[in-house]
């Protein structure tokens, strides 16, 4: 997912490998399971696991210009300006329901649903997150709190974010759902702070995240950093661009036919 | 800690260094195809269990809660504990509108474009979001089931083609939550999946119900498995008589107001108690509905008599219900004396900022809303029409009726309501001023496309029987909507203000 990025001037170019290298884990490759338990009725005929194009069609809108997730062998670093929010931020507020007709997996309509990010949050946010007639965010990271993502099931949520360009969420806690969706479709990295960062960070700071044996942020526009929690096993699946592509890429599901 | 890698976990809470190997499901993948044989996959299979740690091997078997049963069964493992991932096998997937087409599109991207699902009976299609509306992409959402639908055969598409005429769809049922009870597909012990948060409403079948994203429908689409980790459960043990002025809602309302909207986060919500045992199927339905506004990760209700009567003519598929250990172990226990509860309303904007509906008393409002998954089943039309009944008057707002599926509507215009001489639901709400009951379907809960009847297009005062508040929710940002039962929604459009159902049940 990070390949595509293009990457700021102002940044050195790394060797960009990715955390496959870390000793934390190895890929699988094609193990067979022969299962009595498994009937008949089970046998799924012509099923054939194509290779995935070389970069899924939606990952390619993905990075704005200010965001560039930049990987070596054992951290992930994202580099921009972030976005500020409060506690309980609803997926109605991230993308609200008159919206979902959009189906995420037409690339046209993944990409309108980038341009709609967080329109539903109150005019009590005087900033708006992506602006009228753009797809992209100039903010590539969220700062949240408590419960990021809470509301309903709607995939779109992390999506339209992802679709904006943005490339991690930072917040206290999230919900599940909104969590586990993040992951399985690799948009944004969902990482989670020690402390109440939304309290210290204001709209349109700039700030670096690193992930991996160091997991920090840093607010280079007030000089400070904070911890964040480690994302473990979690942060290889959003590194791979979702369950299908990590489950590819490790050998889980074969990648081509031979 | 090599295998690890291929775990997937889904709680953030916990340093993944810190945990233990064996509990991870370390490793699962398709079987690969053969060269020399036909491509055929078998399924994904979680591998033979490795052995176990020390602690949990032997004889003694540990106490499970009813979550941690279903899930064991599911998973083909004699016991499970909180914390444990496993792959589990889908009894039931149900998909909608809103987000059929998009887990359509990751199925045949990621197996295929002439892959077939892995079952064709267990996965029930039901558009119900945005149906009545002109929104093009709304109604070339509803083809696009149709058409995946058609191609894998698919037995249970509640379709809909006559988008004028709801009735002149034998097939279109209407809120899928509503709709997969009512056409017999809860059943005790088993896991069903929805791509709708409130999915987590058949856990008052005594089954685990949760809701999910479209990679991982898409996921299950192909595999009929999900990865899930089991949840701890918090118990909620409710005793005492239920008022007569109180409905299921006042119940989880002052439940999430205890423990706030991410209380329940990653938690199973287990439900038990003498109050419990007395709601009806519906009431259930709407107890474990909200689940999900407390963070929860599904609710349950355990199955009784009560259970198997509404099944009995819905389903012939056999069921087996499971139940708590006395000696399962529970995060939490919270105990409420529903006897000494009072009608209660979420105020703008959070579903946890509970308040008594009498406290609301001097807020004016501009609507009410009856309808949803939440409160627009049979029983919570009756509760409205009682409460009409009983004030003779004419409500003093614009009223919304939206039953949640066709047969709902057809009970509200021909089911006589006890204690009115006859009448109708229909009848009583029409006396009163109501508005015409609408087309079913999820309408304005959630906003939706503009033209979305009883959608809140100016900054108006709502009080509703759906789920949610947020800003936003019901289509205005400015909008204020106090969720409520429908007792005390009706009484509040009689009196304009929001109103404690008391002032005309007593």
């Amino acid at each position: 997912m990070a390949a595509t990025a293009s990457i700021q001037s102002s940044l050195t170019k790394p060797s960009f490998t990715t955390l496959q290298n870390s000793p934390s884990f190895s890929p699988i490759s094609n193990i067979r399971f022969s299962s009595p338990l498994t009937s008949p009725s089970k046998l799924l005929s012509s099923v054939s696991f194509h290779t995935p194009q070389p970069q899924p069609q939606p990952l390619s809108f993905r990075r704005s210009a200010t965001a560039s997730p930049v990987a070596n062998a054992s951290s992930t670093t994202f580099h921009g300006l972030c976005y500020v929010v409060g506690d309980n931020i609803d997926t109605d507020q991230i993308i609200p329901a008159e919206y979902l007709t959009l189906v995420p997996s037409n690339p046209d309509e993944y990409k309108k649903l980038g341009s709609y990010a967080l329109i539903g949050l109150p005019s009590s946010y005087p900033i708006r997150f992506v602006e009228p007639n753009e797809y992209t965010s100039k903010y590539s990271i969220i700062i949240g709190g408590d419960n990021f993502g809470c509301g309903s099931s709607r995939e779109h949520a992390p999506v339209a974010l992802g679709a904006a360009g943005v490339s991690a969420v930072i917040a206290e806690s999230y919900a599940r759902i909104f969590f586990r969706n993040s992951v399985a479709t690799g948009e944004v990295y969902p990482v989670e702070t020690e402390v109440r960062i939304c309290e210290e960070c204001k709209t349109g700071d700039v700030v670096t995240i690193e992930l991996g044996e160091v997991n920090k942020l840093i607010n280079h526009t007030s000089g400070k950093e904070y911890k964040l929690k480690p994302i473990g096993d979690a942060g290889p699946v959003v590194e791979a661009g979702g369950i299908f592509a990590y489950a590819r890429k490790t050998g889980m599901i074969p990648s081509q036919s031979a | 800690m090599a295998s690890a890698a291929t775990a997937l976990s889904f709680t953030p809470l916990i340093n993944k260094k810190n945990v233990e190997l064996s509990a991870f499901v370390s490793r699962s993948s398709v079987l690969s195809p053969n060269k020399s044989i036909p491509r055929k996959i078998v399924s994904v299979m979680s591998p033979q269990q490795t052995e176990r740690k020390p602690s949990t091997t032997g004889s003694v078997k540990t106490a499970m809660t009813m979550t941690e049963k279903i899930l064991a069964r599911a998973s083909e493992k004699s016991e499970l504990i909180p914390g444990d991932n496993v792959w589990v096998n889908v009894d039931v997937l149900m998909t909608h509108d809103v987000c059929g087409p998009g887990s359509f599109g990751i199925f045949k991207k990621e197996f295929g474009p002439t892959a077939k699902v892995w079952d064709r009976e267990k996965i029930v299609v039901i558009p119900d979001h945005y149906i009545f509306t002109n929104d093009q992409r709304a109604n070339r959402n509803v083809d696009i089931l149709r058409d995946f639908c058609t191609e894998q055969n698919i037995k249970h598409f509640y379709d809909i083609t006559d988008l004028g005429n709801f009735k002149a769809n034998p097939d279109y049922k209407g809120v899928c939550h509503v709709a997969l009870a009512q056409e017999g597909h809860c059943r005790p012990g088993e896991v069903l999946l929805g791509t709708d948060s409130h999915t987590c409403t058949a856990g008052a079948f005594g089954q685990f119900a949760t809701g999910i994203g479209n990679t991982d429908a898409g996921f299950v689409l192909g595999t009929g498995k999900i990865l899930l980790k089991v949840p701890q459960t918090l118990r909620f043990v409710m005793e005492g008589e239920m008022p007569d002025y109180l409905m299921a809602k006042d119940l989880i309302l002052q439940t999430i107001g205890e423990i706030s909207v991410s209380g329940a986060t990653y938690k199973s919500m287990e439900f038990v108690g003498s109050t419990v045992e007395s709601l009806t199927m519906e009431e259930r339905m709407t107890l474990c509905n909200m689940v999900v506004e407390a963070g929860g990760k599904n609710g349950v209700v355990p199955a009784d008599s009560i259970t198997h009567e509404y099944l009995k003519d819905k389903t012939s598929v056999p069921y087996e219900a499971v139940y708590s250990d006395g000696q399962a172990r529970f995060l939490s226990e919270y105990r409420f004396d529903i006897s000494k509860l009072e009608p209660l309303v979420a105020k703008p904007h959070s579903p946890d900022n509970r308040a008594l509906a009498r406290e609301c008393k001097d807020v004016k409002i501009d609507r009410v809303y009856i309808g949803s998954c939440t409160g627009g089943k049979f029983e919570d039309f009756l509760a409205a029409a009682k409460v009409f009944l009983a004030s003779g008057k004419k409500v003093k707002v614009p009223t919304f009726l939206v039953p949640a599926t066709q047969k709902v509507w057809v009970d509200l215009y021909s089911v006589p309501v006890p204690g009115s001489g006859g009448k109708t639901c229909s009848q009583i709400f029409e006396e009163a001023g109501c508005d015409t009951p609408a087309s079913p379907s999820c309408g304005a809960c959630l906003g939706g496309p503009k033209d979305t009847y009883a959608r809140m297009n100016e900054p108006t005062v709502c009080v509703s029987t759906t789920n949610r508040n947020f800003p936003g929710r019901m289509g205005h940002k400015e909008g204020q909507i106090y969720l409520a039962s429908p007792y005390t929604a009706a009484a509040s459009a009689l009196t304009g203000f929001v109103t404690d159902p008391r002032e005309f049940l007593q």
